[in-house]
């Protein structure tokens, strides 16, 4: 078996009985790039020489032979909003120009802390803003399991790194499906943690109330691992949680028995692709079998979910959005004025998802309409945040499609804005109550498109949810599937 | 026709904390462009601010202390603008749900007292600074103030004349130095106000268009500008104009409020609460515990000043005005008892050494030119008939600066009065011979000649006679 | 082309949902935004703005009228920190990135007032 095809835990222990060095798998996991991201195009920015720097001094750790991470040695991918310190982040837009960061996200100085190599920055819709990673202003990402589909997104270039077997894990965000949906399309696992289980701080906000970063990985127990390193409180970040962080590896213990399986009624309405409605079903068959209880339940506010994530989403964006603005940093226009120096910059830089967003937002947030929209749309959140606290009344998990199709073809629904936020329509709820959700992947459609299955756990529940997920993985070979490239 | 001013003032005060409001930048002021800079309070990709606890006491502090309602629970919103010295292009500030609400700030005024509302305190981040001329063609931009804590301090429009506005304002200024929560000095724009300002027909109710007054920077600037307002906008209505509602900026130089060009057109600041802090929650025991903090405030003190200690209301005002200066008369009354001959000193002589040394711009002055102490053992000397007046008046300036006490001084100089009679008596005898023709002048009617041979006594025991016994006992002589 | 494999999702929730937006208040929030539109975006714009926002007023199908404003997806309060000067300044960190600069300050195009 090719080095780069490794898990995270099988490299992680390789690597630990020296069977194989850092460097071995770094190197591999390079020329495995070189030889496939022509076709794939996941990376925006690779990280060759820092990456062979870091693969040395991890084996030098290794050598050592003191206590450490399993992520000691391994490379990843980052997605490209992460603030990388030193290496050029770009958040797949021409407004950022050739933005170094003088400081590095959290979540990525705990990567570096536990002995990680960063291989690069992976491609996305600019600013995260959109499913399909065809928003980026450098390229579109293609699928791996066809490559004339989207990935997903926004965090499609580490779902298809991850796919691809370009990195052995990555970490993408996630502000109304960012992981999950595209973990879907490229048939592999990622997870939304709980809103402030992880530190926000140095990612590049899109909108500050839902947005999440989380692992992608090729199957569950390497989603807890990850997880592990990422978790915990980040006094940088107001939003950050306190709550004590589990031990996300000893919760995998393949049980579910008398576990109790919420399948929420309002999502298994008419516009499923048929053969998503089919893998879905027959999973919670599986669960059934090995002894979970299913409950049927409701979430009777689905259907506004979509409304009110645009306007809270986009309102919040609009803000974040502000500050780039050509003056202290990224790319300013050739103007005769400041007003036109802030318009021309902001139309040059900017893509134009990007620019209906802050349309968007600017709109629910201004004078006379930010009752109507703003407002309005933040009560429907608290209605559909309490039928998720009613429903996990009566059970533990929630189980879902991700996503209602499979990924379609580039170019197919870019001339419809509503139509792709549509598409959103069972992880975007999620968000909005900031719960943890995990996609993994549960079957393939007559296409050999992967299809996704949506786990939702209670708040700080990602033990029971990574569970689920594992038990799963134990009974099926759905996440063991590799496009052919 | 005749107009009466509708006056509101908004007060932005720098608090004196040691680092921004939501970052781990210091506030010092003066330091090199944009050394006390990071990425947060730069507005840089991906940071997030953390609201400094201190700030939030400060505001609880200047909320009680001006009889507000404290907010439970308080909201941290956006307000959204393009400035190139606003960072973020908003500034986090508070809207719905400010932390102090409803208050008011009370002062006399010519016999009576009056009362102020305070509308709200909000907390907010300060700005950048822009400098506009230093480049043909652009501005230069330093963020060390940005992220820099203010309270913002609004009041009604309770104010009906510009005399008012002063005092409010002074007021307002004592309170946040008794504090210790702001240093006031408007001139580094630590205390910056702008005024809200409309006129009316005497005797009618209704309020006219509010015209705001931007850029005052000094109590004689709020005076003069709002002055300068009250009669433009008489004026223009007498003329049969009307007035729009605009911010106005007050031009030092030429002494008068100028329309400002660009910003105020198609304001719509989009207010909502930012998303990256959570709700502000201030328990019932975090206020208990900052309220038993307080110090006594000048209105308060003043009062007691005046009870305990006798003092006319003048003499009470002006000591109170500072809480140094209040604390300083409170240690010196301890060790002499006499309140009213120590106040003429401090309102006088300290007054003066302090102004001469510009002591009086520092917020709490901690190093005295002239310790309590001491000043009281000098009054001390003179009540007890050791010294007089005259002389106390040079060894205070001796004892600026010096180790020595007032009685080492008179020691060492045998500056001690002198009391006897028999001495006093010697010496005059000298000076009525040596001065027949004045002595004269006195016999024939001249009273204004009795100064001069008393003068005369003074020089000839070098200033240390009892003036009060060369008084009488000369009385006597020349009957 | 839909072959026998080929499936499109239908539209579940869309009706025909109509909303009127004028150029003008296009042009007014794209000002607001500091986005400079060509005629070809701010139409465009117009059409799509109008499409989602008339989406948007689905909500108002629901009564709210009772019901509390979401604050946020956690229920603490309170992350506060103690007042300490915590930064290493590092000015040219932080005006490597700036389009022009003087000295250490970041340079603008001229301001009015």
């Amino acid at each position: 078996m090719s080095l780069f095809a490794l898990t995270l835990h099988e490299a992680s222990e390789k690597l630990r009985r020296r069977e194989i060095s850092s460097v071995e798998l770094t190197e591999a996991v390079l020329q495995r790039i070189a030889a496939t991201d022509d076709r794939v195009r996941a990376y925006l920015t690779l990280a060759r020489d820092s990456a062979m720097e870091q693969a040395k001094q991890a084996d030098a750790r290794l050598a050592s032979g003191q206590p450490s991470s399993p992520l000691l040695g391994v490379p990843l991918a980052v997605k490209d909003n992460f603030l990388t310190q030193g290496l050029r982040t770009t958040c797949a837009s021409k407004i950022l120009g050739d933005f170094m960061p003088p400081y590095d996200a959290t979540a990525v100085a705990k990567l570096r802390a536990a002995g990680a190599v960063i291989v690069g920055k992976t491609n996305l819709d600019e600013f995260a803003m959109g499913s399909s990673a065809e928003n980026s202003a450098f390229f579109p990402t293609c699928n791996p399991w066809n490559l004339q589909r989207i990935p997903g997104g926004s965090s499609g270039g580490s779902a298809a790194a991850v796919a691809a077997d370009q990195c052995i894990a990555a970490l993408g965000t996630d502000t109304g499906g960012s992981i999950r949906q595209p973990a879907a399309c490229c048939g592999v696992v990622g997870l939304k943690p709980t809103y402030g289980r992880v530190s926000r701080y140095g990612i590049i906000a899109f909108a500050s109330s839902m947005d999440q970063v989380g692992p992608m990985t090729k199957d569950t127990r390497d989603s807890a691992l990850l997880l592990q390193a990422l978790a915990g409180h980040d006094p940088a970040d107001s939003t950050s949680s306190n709550h004590a962080v589990a031990d996300y590896s000893a919760a995998l213990t393949g049980e579910v028995k008398n576990l109790r399986i919420g399948v929420p009624k309002e999502y298994f309405v008419g516009g499923m692709q048929p053969e998503v409605e089919k893998s879905v079903r027959e999973a919670i068959r599986q669960f059934e079998q090995a002894g979970a209880k299913i409950e049927e339940i409701s979430l009777p506010h689905t259907e506004y979910a979509v409304a009110v994530y645009y306007i809270v989403a986009t309102a919040e964006a609009s803000s974040n959005l502000a500050r780039y603005d050509g003056m202290r940093f990224g790319h300013r226009a050739d103007a005769k004025d400041l007003t036109e120096t802030y318009m021309i910059s902001r139309d040059e830089g900017f893509g134009s998802e990007v620019k209906r967003r802050i349309m968007l937002g600017t709109y629910v947030l201004s004078a006379g309409y930010y009752d109507a929209y703003y407002l309005k749309a933040q009560r429907v959140r608290r209605l559909i945040k309490e039928d998720f606290d009613n429903a996990f009344k009566r059970c533990d998990v929630i189980v879902t499609p991700t996503a209602p199709t499979t990924a379609f073809k580039i170019g197919e629904k870019t001339s419809d804005p509503l139509q792709m936020y549509l598409s959103d329509i069972y992880t975007i709820s999620i968000n909005l109550a900031g719960l943890p959700a995990l996609s993994l992947p549960c079957g393939l459609d007559n296409n050999n498109l992967p299809i996704g299955l949506q786990i939702i756990g209670k708040h700080f529940d990602e033990a029971t949810v990574l569970r689920v997920a594992d038990s799963y993985e134990q009974e099926t070979n759905w996440h063991n599937q590799k496009p052919k490239l | 026709m005749n107009y009466e001013p509708v006056i509101g003032l908004e007060v932005h005060a720098q608090l004196l904390t040691a680092s921004k409001i939501f970052c781990g930048c210091s506030t010092q002021f003066g330091r090199e462009p944009n050394a006390n800079t990071c990425p947060v309070c730069c507005g840089f990709p991906g940071v997030l601010p953390v609201l400094n606890k201190k700030v939030v006491e400060f505001a609880i502090k200047a909320g009680l202390a001006t009889h507000c309602e404290i907010t439970r629970s308080s909201v941290l919103a956006r307000k959204n603008y393009f400035y190139p010295d606003l960072p973020k292009g908003y500034q986090i500030s508070q809207y719905e749900l400010p932390i102090c609400q409803n208050g008011y700030v009370e002062f006399d005024l010519n016999g009576a007292t009056k009362r102020v509302r305070l509308t709200r305190i909000h907390m907010e981040e300060d700005a950048g600074k822009n400098i506009h001329d230093a480049h043909g063609d652009s501005s230069l931009v330093d963020l060390n103030r940005a992220g820099v804590p203010l309270l913002e301090i609004v009041s009604e429009p309770d104010m009906g004349a510009t005399e008012e506005a002063g005092a409010y304002l002074r007021t307002l200024r004592a309170i946040l130095q008794y504090l210790a929560i702001c240093d006031g000095n408007m001139e580094e724009g630590s205390f910056r106000c702008d005024a809200n300002i409309s006129v009316r027909p005497v005797g009618t109710e209704a309020l006219g268009t509010k015209i705001e007054i931007k850029n005052l920077n000094s109590f004689r600037a709020v005076e003069r500008a709002i002055e300068f307002e009250i009669q433009r906008q008489s004026e223009t209505l007498d003329d049969g104009g009307s007035l729009v509602q605009e911010t106005r900026l007050w031009d030092e130089h030429r002494e008068e409020t100028r329309s400002m060009r660009s910003k105020e057109s198609a304001h719509d600041y989009r207010y909502f609460p930012d998303p990256d802090l959570l709700p502000l929650v201030v328990p019932e025991s975090w206020i208990d515990e900052v309220r038993a903090g307080l110090p006594e405030l000048p209105a308060a003190r003043r009062q007691r000043f005046g009870a305990e200690y006798g003092l006319p209301s003048y003499d009470a005002e002006l000591l109170t005005s500072r809480k140094d200066v209040a604390d300083y008369f409170e240690n010196a009354v301890k060790i002499h008892a006499n309140p009213k001959a120590l106040s003429n000193w401090i309102v006088g002589d300290l007054f003066r050494v302090l102004k001469d040394r510009k002591l009086d711009e520092q917020l709490y002055i901690k190093t005295w030119p002239l310790p309590a102490p001491r000043l009281a053992e000098l009054v001390q000397l003179i009540d007890q008939g050791k010294i007089n007046g005259k002389i106390a008046k040079s060894i205070f300036e001796e004892l600026l600066d010096s180790d020595k006490t007032a009685q080492q001084i008179v020691s060492e100089k045998g500056l001690e009065q002198v009391s006897d009679s028999g001495s006093i008596e010697a010496a005059i005898d000298k000076v009525l011979a040596a001065n027949g023709k004045q002595v004269e002048q006195f016999r024939a009617g001249n009273d204004k000649v009795f100064g001069f041979i008393v003068g005369q006594v003074m020089k000839a025991t070098q200033g240390k006679a009892n003036p009060q016994k060369v008084n009488e006992i000369l009385r006597d002589k020349l009957k | 082309m839909s072959g026998p494999g080929e499936w499109h999702w239908q539209r579940p929730y869309v009706k025909n949902f109509s909303m009127k937006l004028t150029r003008a208040s296009v042009q007014r929030v794209a000002t607001l935004a500091r986005l400079r539109l060509t005629d070809d975006e701010e139409s465009a714009l117009t059409g799509q703005l109008e499409q989602i926002l008339g989406y948007m007023d689905k909500l108002n199908e629901l009564d709210t009228a009772n019901v509390e404003l979401f604050s946020h997806a956690m229920d603490s309060a309170n992350a506060l920190r103690e007042d300490r000067v915590a930064n290493q300044p590092n000015t040219e960190a932080l005006l490597a990135n700036a389009p022009e600069r003087d000295e250490t300050f970041f340079r603008v195009p001229k301001i009015i007032e």
